[in-house]
């Protein structure tokens, strides 16, 4: 019998997109369908789905949680424990449409909601650390019930399918957000699970990622030990849990966070100043577990902004665009130039280097620009 | 004297065609097997002397001679087989306990050769290390569980002190009376060289080799010879060692044949004494003393090298390596049941201990579960013969590994394991000065940068078909080894998945 996806690992090949504007004006689905549709041959059918940021700006205070439920049993059953540590401003199904390609499709729920004050002060967490525990419980306690997304004013649509069927499965074209990430999946197995395609999402981070982590043993048992429980058995899992582990717990800025997750070369070391090389050094040396050694590229998303990150020798493909307050980054130049005519900017991070735009404003990281290769639009 | 029932282990045989009585060997061998029979008037040998050390056979200008194991003469026994037999007599006669040198030699199950590695295909590209980096560096000792870095990128946090391999592999501690001044030499020529650290084992740290102070680990055992403050400091790193595989529970013997003027100075005893560590150090009979000798020699070496602790593998080993984390130790060296030593006895060479690969994965295992694991860095011992022993080491959860025994090698042993008798004709374990000179410290340290580098470029090989750049994405990535013939009590230790699952 075949394994289900979380009991096996399946290693997969992807496209990505993500597309932001900058100043947070809010932009229909349709734009980041049409970029992903292009790279169709990326993709095999068993995985799309999409990142929307500012889709909820009526419960913009909430957490909206997205649910997969594969029985009207586990849905009860996570309602009943979701109604005991939340209050529960609206329940609802998620709007969907039938689309021939797309199948099989799990009871789909979206709930805004707020911790209960007092079962808050009991655990003695912070909200996000609350609900980070509540996404895990779902995830790992409750047979049949999958938390999809568990942020605020933000959402994630994915299913078993083509990106393009997926987000008008979704009605994505209705929709509107200022950030879109998007993703199309060709596993080298057939799980045909809808929770195993992605973007993965943590609170407001999301992933789309495109490659396989050779690290992957040491990186999950790196995470186990600091209190995450890969539970899915996938890379963009890791991903997202270790950008949350350095990011918002050891609350180091997001340029040493990617350069944690893609480290530079010994040589590269060698030759900076001083104090950078005994950061870096440190860095190597604390968080060498932390690396992610193989072939990928990845976007991560939160709600103020967007990073692209390369594995260390480029091994995946990666490019980024630039037109005025637009910023698009995917797998495939094409993907861009469908949606973007003239970019004003367009360049291919090298292996390693982060690409880190946040809303409003640029981030000057002392590592970003010198390697922006200006290209001719 | 009564007659010995003892017969010969080998049979020396001569090409009387080849040999020109010469008797280059007679002069070459220290055991004396070889003398001029004034009967048949031409070089014979005395099998019985022969250890099988293979130097005649190697250095005989004629190629006259093989040395062969002497055909079994007893009545076949599975049970009572001809080294059962053999004991009993040596000791009917001599009253005394078997002694022997290098590791245990019997038929245990090698972990080693029944796990496979994982290459990439497809999904995932395997990286050519001829044309990409592939990176080896490795630190050890306590890491900070995280680190703070400001806003501008300067790091806040303090780093305790590391050692710094440019490859996962040192040497193991072999004391300068155990090997000779030579084998010393080379072993720290060669670990500058190569970016590595050796180990001067119990025997202190001869004047002479102050110079590799940065390359060096220094060991405080339980006989405490040649420990003094300028020993402390001329060192990168302070090696505690409780125990060590070759004979866990037991302390050393240096024979007072190999204490001579040198020794003598660098041990601070006299020449010809017996050198004999206790079994216990007489200052730690819990963990709790332990943790005041690792911070006294904290204090004294102002926090600035790491400490590490040795032990042998023994059953509990998970236990006590957590223990000795928690008593503040840098670095955790595991020595496995197949460590090789100078002397030790037969009996607990061969009986005693664990075997190394089943040791990592219980310790790491441990330290993880217990959350502990940043905190200490364990290098695993005893038995690595080759980078694919190193590579499943590191897999299985092993920050680095030490060799000795393939260090040894790698300068001319040929493995006969009479080390404690300090007749090696090899000039490796011997203070002979006649036997010592057939060592050139250069060309040993030539062969021994040789040997890692040679291992380095195979490591790579291994890892970049794994399609993983830096050493430090194996570390405990146990997905990328199989079981093969292993049962499910195995694989649930090793914590890996049989292959073909
Ligand atoms: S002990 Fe060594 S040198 Fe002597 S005869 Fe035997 S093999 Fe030759
Ligand atoms: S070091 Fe010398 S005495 Fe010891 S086993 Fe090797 S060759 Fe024999």
């Amino acid at each position: 019998m075949l394994k289900k996806e979380g009991q096996i690992r399946i290693p997969a090949g992807c496209a990505i997109s993500g597309i932001m504007n900058k100043k947070g004006k809010r932009f229909s689905g349709e734009m980041i369908i049409d970029s992903i549709s292009v790279m169709h041959e990326r993709s095999n059918g068993l995985g799309g789905g999409f990142a929307a940021y500012g889709i909820y700006p009526d419960h913009k205070d909430s957490f909206a949680f997205h649910l997969f439920y594969d029985s009207k049993v586990a849905q009860r059953e996570t309602e009943e424990f979701l109604k005991k540590y939340y209050d529960i401003e609206l329940a609802e199904a998620i709007p969907t449409r039938k689309v021939s390609s797309i199948k099989d499709s799990p009871i789909i729920m979206r709930y805004f909601a707020k911790p209960k004050i007092d079962e808050l002060y009991k655990s003695e967490l912070n909200e996000d650390d609350f609900t980070v525990k509540f996404v895990f419980k779902v995830n790992n306690g409750i047979d049949g019930a999958f938390v999809v997304s568990s942020g605020k004013n933000m959402g994630v649509f994915k299913a078993v399918g083509y990106p393009e069927d997926v987000g008008e499965f979704y009605k994505l074209e209705n929709m509107y957000g200022y950030i879109w990430t998007a993703h199309g999946r060709f596993p080298t197995n057939t799980p045909g699970w809808w929770g195993g395609a992605h973007p993965f999402n943590l609170l407001g981070y999301s992933v789309v990622h495109n490659g396989e982590l050779s690290s992957y043993g040491s990186n999950r048992e790196y995470l186990r030990q600091n209190g995450y429980k890969c539970s899915l058995q996938t890379d963009t899992e890791v991903v997202a849990y270790l950008f949350d582990l350095y990011y918002r717990k050891h609350k180091l800025p997001v340029d040493i966070v990617c350069k944690i997750l893609a480290p530079p070369m010994w040589d590269e070391i060698n030759r900076m100043p001083r104090e950078q090389k005994r950061l870096y050094k440190s860095l190597r040396a604390v968080y060498g577990l932390g690396l992610m050694n193989g072939p990928f590229s990845v976007i991560i998303s939160t709600d103020t902004g967007l990073i692209a990150l390369n594995d260390r020798i480029k091994l995946r493909p990666l490019v980024v665009a630039k037109k005025g307050d637009m910023m698009f980054i995917a797998s495939e130049e094409s993907a861009i130039r469908a949606v973007c005519e003239n970019p004003q900017k367009v360049w291919h991070p090298r292996g390693g280097e982060p690409v880190i735009e946040l809303l409003d404003k640029t981030v000057s990281t002392y590592i970003e620009h010198k390697y922006i290769r200006e290209v001719t639009a | 004297m009564s007659l010995s029932f003892l017969t010969p282990e080998f049979i020396v045989l001569r090409d009387r065609e080849r040999c020109n009585n010469c008797g280059l060997c007679i002069k070459l061998c220290s055991f004396q097997a070889h003398y001029y029979g004034e009967k048949q008037q031409r070089v014979v040998s005395d099998d019985k002397k022969c250890v099988n050390c293979q130097y005649c056979v190697v250095k005989c200008p004629k190629n006259a001679l093989i040395v062969k194991k002497h055909p079994l003469e007893f009545r076949q026994h599975d049970y009572w087989n001809d080294t059962s037999i053999k004991d009993i007599y040596k000791q009917a006669e001599t009253g005394g306990v078997l002694l022997t040198g290098m590791g245990n030699d019997k038929k245990f199950p090698i972990y080693w050769d029944k796990m496979v590695l994982n290459a990439s295909q497809v999904t995932n590209p395997s990286i050519d290390p001829l044309r990409e980096p592939m990176e080896l560096k490795t630190f050890l000792g306590k890491k900070p569980s995280r680190l703070e870095v400001d806003n501008k990128g300067n790091l806040i946090s303090h780093m305790p002190p590391q050692l710094e391999l440019e490859i996962p592999v040192m040497f193991g501690g072999m004391s300068f009376g155990s090997i000779s001044y030579n084998a010393f030499k080379a072993l720290a020529t060669a670990a500058k060289e190569a970016g590595t650290y050796f180990n001067t084992g119990e025997g202190g740290l001869h004047r002479d080799f102050y110079d590799f102070a940065d390359n060096t680990i220094v060991q405080v055992a339980s006989g405490r010879f040649g420990v003094n403050q300028e020993y402390l400091d001329h060192s990168a790193a302070v090696e505690i060692k409780i125990g060590q595989g070759a004979k866990p529970g037991i302390g050393g013997h240096l024979p007072g044949e190999k204490v001579g003027e040198e020794v003598s100075k660098t041990r601070m005893i006299p020449i010809g004494s017996d050198a004999i560590s206790p079994a216990p150090h007489h200052d730690i009979y819990s963990i709790e003393d332990l943790r005041q000798l690792i911070y006294a020699i904290k204090e004294t070496t102002d926090y600035k090298k790491p400490v590490l602790v040795k032990i042998a593998a023994v059953h509990n080993v998970a236990a006590i390596a957590s223990g000795i984390a928690r008593a503040g130790a840098d670095i955790i060296v595991i020595d496995g049941f197949r460590a090789g030593t100078g002397a030790a006895p037969t009996r607990i060479r061969d009986n005693v201990g664990i075997p190394i690969e089943l040791a990592i994965a219980a310790v790491d295992d441990r330290l993880k579960d217990e959350g502990i694991r940043n905190q200490v860095s364990i290098v695993a011992s005893g038995g690595i013969r080759n980078s694919s022993d190193v590579i499943k080491a590191i897999a299985l959860g092993a920050d680095a590994v030490s060799i000795a025994t393939a260090a040894l090698v790698a300068m001319g042993c040929h493995m006969c394991q009479k080390c404690y008798t300090g007749k090696c004709n090899w000039g490796i374990t011997t203070q002979n000065p006649e036997l010592v000179k057939r060592l050139d410290p250069d060309e040993a340290a030539r062969r021994l940068i040789n040997l890692l580098r040679a291992w380095s470029i195979e490591i790579k090989e291994m890892l970049g078909g794994m399609g993983i750049n830096a050493i430090e994405s194996l570390k405990g990535n146990r997905l990328m080894l199989r079981g093969i013939g292993l049962s499910e009590v195995e694989l649930k230790i090793l914590g890996i998945s049989h292959a073909g699952e």
